[in-house]
């Protein structure tokens, strides 16, 4: 590598992911930006509720724990965090990090809030076209609780050109985390599609943190990963080209290598020639990874097309409850007398009329989540038998555990340990959006 | 020989699509996981999954491929009455796969 090169840390990849390698990094890996991506597909739509029901703020449940500990880490060093924890109350999560700076004495500390991706108005006033579903936005009515969409880089880019030492945002798409501090530093213009394509390749690569060094990978005797339990985050190098090296720091576990990386490269990625971003459609198919030392890999070959014209949307909305209860058998005779316990319970629900629809029956240890769709030769030592259905209701749905807990003293012999529970469900539906129909704003808030 | 001999795997969840990836460890076995791994093979591999034919992408570079399983997610993640709602077992059982020999 040549010229000025930005590093750039891999943070978290999901709201509840361990904090420690993240510290780690802010500690000892001489890093520019961190970026924490934390907002999974139905955050938004959780924090919402939460938000309505008064009980939550509708930033992220974590933000408090991660800033407190990271911004004493990264202030004193000029890094620069990135995070999408603003989740459905962004302009909150905002004035929070200012109070949590001025209690840690970090007086002038600025914080951005990039604005814009609840699009909930227009979407609740017009009729958008579901994707991968028959129907429309409307179909879905009154029990729409959030719309938010995918912003790109421009409120990330506007925030740190005004000074923010973080950036805060709701919904963005997750490379942009990490492509809008390379589009800030190297100022790469807005039409370099080969670069923004790049780029997408690094933040997708560093998105969910421990995935690239070894996280999600282990195979014992056939993958093998030492020291899992203090997994390293991973960082990149990143130079003007938009080529970068991956790293991750010494004396921490797991391992950074062309497998990992390749794994990584195509995780939840549908056509790899088109990987559909707010910025830039990204192509990997011709990515090169290369190890150049002992967890260093040098990865380019990214490249791009230009943006598309529409938005992808998330669309919260209620979807009634869910009831579950389990039950579970050991020794001989077990699955028998499982398959037994899930035969009452349909016939019980049914005998008493309970508002259950799209029951699933099925025997943990046998066929829970074996799609292989041919039956075990094996009699298990133990099973679990498990029944899930959907109710209108919490009384509906409660209906299950509580025929699941009857069996106790009417089911089969030897049925312990059940376990029951209600949840209401936040499902998700997409749509897309003329990008123009949304507009990215930032605030700033100092210590 | 089974696919877990020449391949590795990962796998992802997109609303209600999963997505396995494969990549052949070496890459003069990646003829005879383009000849095993076809969605035909697939879809009659996993006897107990629903969903819209899948459709595979090949990736020659990288000596893999990229499957898509549409509507294989049970509604998807945020609605799925499944106990693995991701599917991230799934590409797990796809590596018991029965490969020819040569």
């Amino acid at each position: 590598m040549s010229g000025r090169t930005v590093r750039i840390g891999g943070g978290a990849g999901f709201s509840g992911d361990r904090i420690e390698p993240a510290l780690d990094l802010l500690a000892r890996g001489d890093l520019d930006y961190l970026a924490f991506e934390c907002l999974a597909e139905r955050t938004i739509g959780l924090a919402q509720a939460a938000r309505r029901g008064g009980a939550k703020p509708g930033f992220d449940p974590m933000l408090d724990e991660r800033m407190r500990a990271a911004l004493p880490l990264a202030h004193p060093r000029g890094v620069k965090i990135v995070t999408n924890m603003g989740a459905a109350n962004t302009a909150a999560a905002v004035t929070h990090v200012t109070e949590i700076a001025r209690e840690l004495g970090l007086p002038g500390f600025r914080t951005a809030a990039v604005l814009g991706d609840d699009v909930l108005e227009t979407i609740l006033g017009g009729e958008f076209p579901l994707v991968d579903r028959e129907g429309t936005s409307r179909d879905l009515g009154a029990s729409i609780v959030a719309a938010n969409a995918y912003l790109g880089t421009e409120g990330i880019v506007a925030a740190l050109q005004g000074g923010a030492d973080a950036v805060i945002t709701g919904r963005v798409c997750d490379p942009a985390l990490f492509l809008g501090p390379l589009i800030h530093e190297f100022g790469w213009a807005s039409d370099d599609w080969a670069r923004l394509g790049q780029g997408t390749l690094v933040g997708h690569l560093l998105e969910c943190a421990g995935q690239l060094c070894g996280g999600y990978f282990a195979d014992p005797g056939v993958k093998d990963v030492p020291d899992l339990a203090r997994l390293g985050f991973p960082y990149a190098d990143v130079s003007a080209d938009g080529t970068a090296e991956f790293g991750k720091l010494a004396d921490t576990g797991g391992r950074l290598d062309v497998a990992t990386c390749k794994e990584q490269l195509l995780y939840e990625i549908l056509d790899p020639g088109a990987y559909l971003q707010a910025d830039v459609v990204a192509d990997f198919r011709q990515v090169r990874i290369r190890e150049t030392a002992r967890d260093r890999v040098a990865v380019s070959g990214g490249a791009g097309r230009p943006r598309p014209d529409t938005l992808k949307v998330s669309i919260s909305y209620e979807d009634g409850y869910v009831g579950e209860g389990q039950v579970s058998y050991a020794g001989a005779g077990a699955q028998a007398r499982g398959q037994l316990a899930l035969e009452i319970v349909r016939e019980r629900l049914r005998l008493t009329g309970a508002p259950v629809s799209d029951l699933r029956l099925e025997l943990i240890g046998v066929n829970a989540i074996d799609r292989r769709g041919r039956p075990s030769v094996h009699e298990p030592g133990e099973v679990r038998a498990r029944v899930a259905g959907r109710a209108a209701t919490q009384a509906g749905a409660d209906r299950i555990g509580a025929e699941v807990e009857a069996l106790y003293t009417n089911g089969p012999a030897g049925g312990g340990g059940v376990t029951r529970s209600v949840r209401s469900v936040l499902a998700v539906a997409s749509t897309l959006i003329d990008r123009t129909l949304v507009t990215p704003r930032v605030q700033f808030e100092a210590a | 020989m089974i696919l877990r001999d020449i391949a590795h795997v990962r796998t992802g969840d997109k609303g209600d699509i999963s997505q396995i990836a494969v990549f052949a460890y070496r890459p003069e076995d990646y003829p005879r996981l383009l000849a095993s791994v076809t969605p035909q093979a697939v879809a009659q591999h996993f006897g107990g999954l629903g969903g819209r034919p899948i459709v595979r992408y090949e990736l020659p570079d990288l000596h893999a491929v990229n499957l898509v399983l549409e509507g294989a997610l049970l509604g998807g993640v945020t609605r799925s009455l499944a106990l693995d709602a991701h599917g991230k077992t799934l590409g797990a059982q796809l590596l018991d796969l029965p490969i020819s020999p040569e």
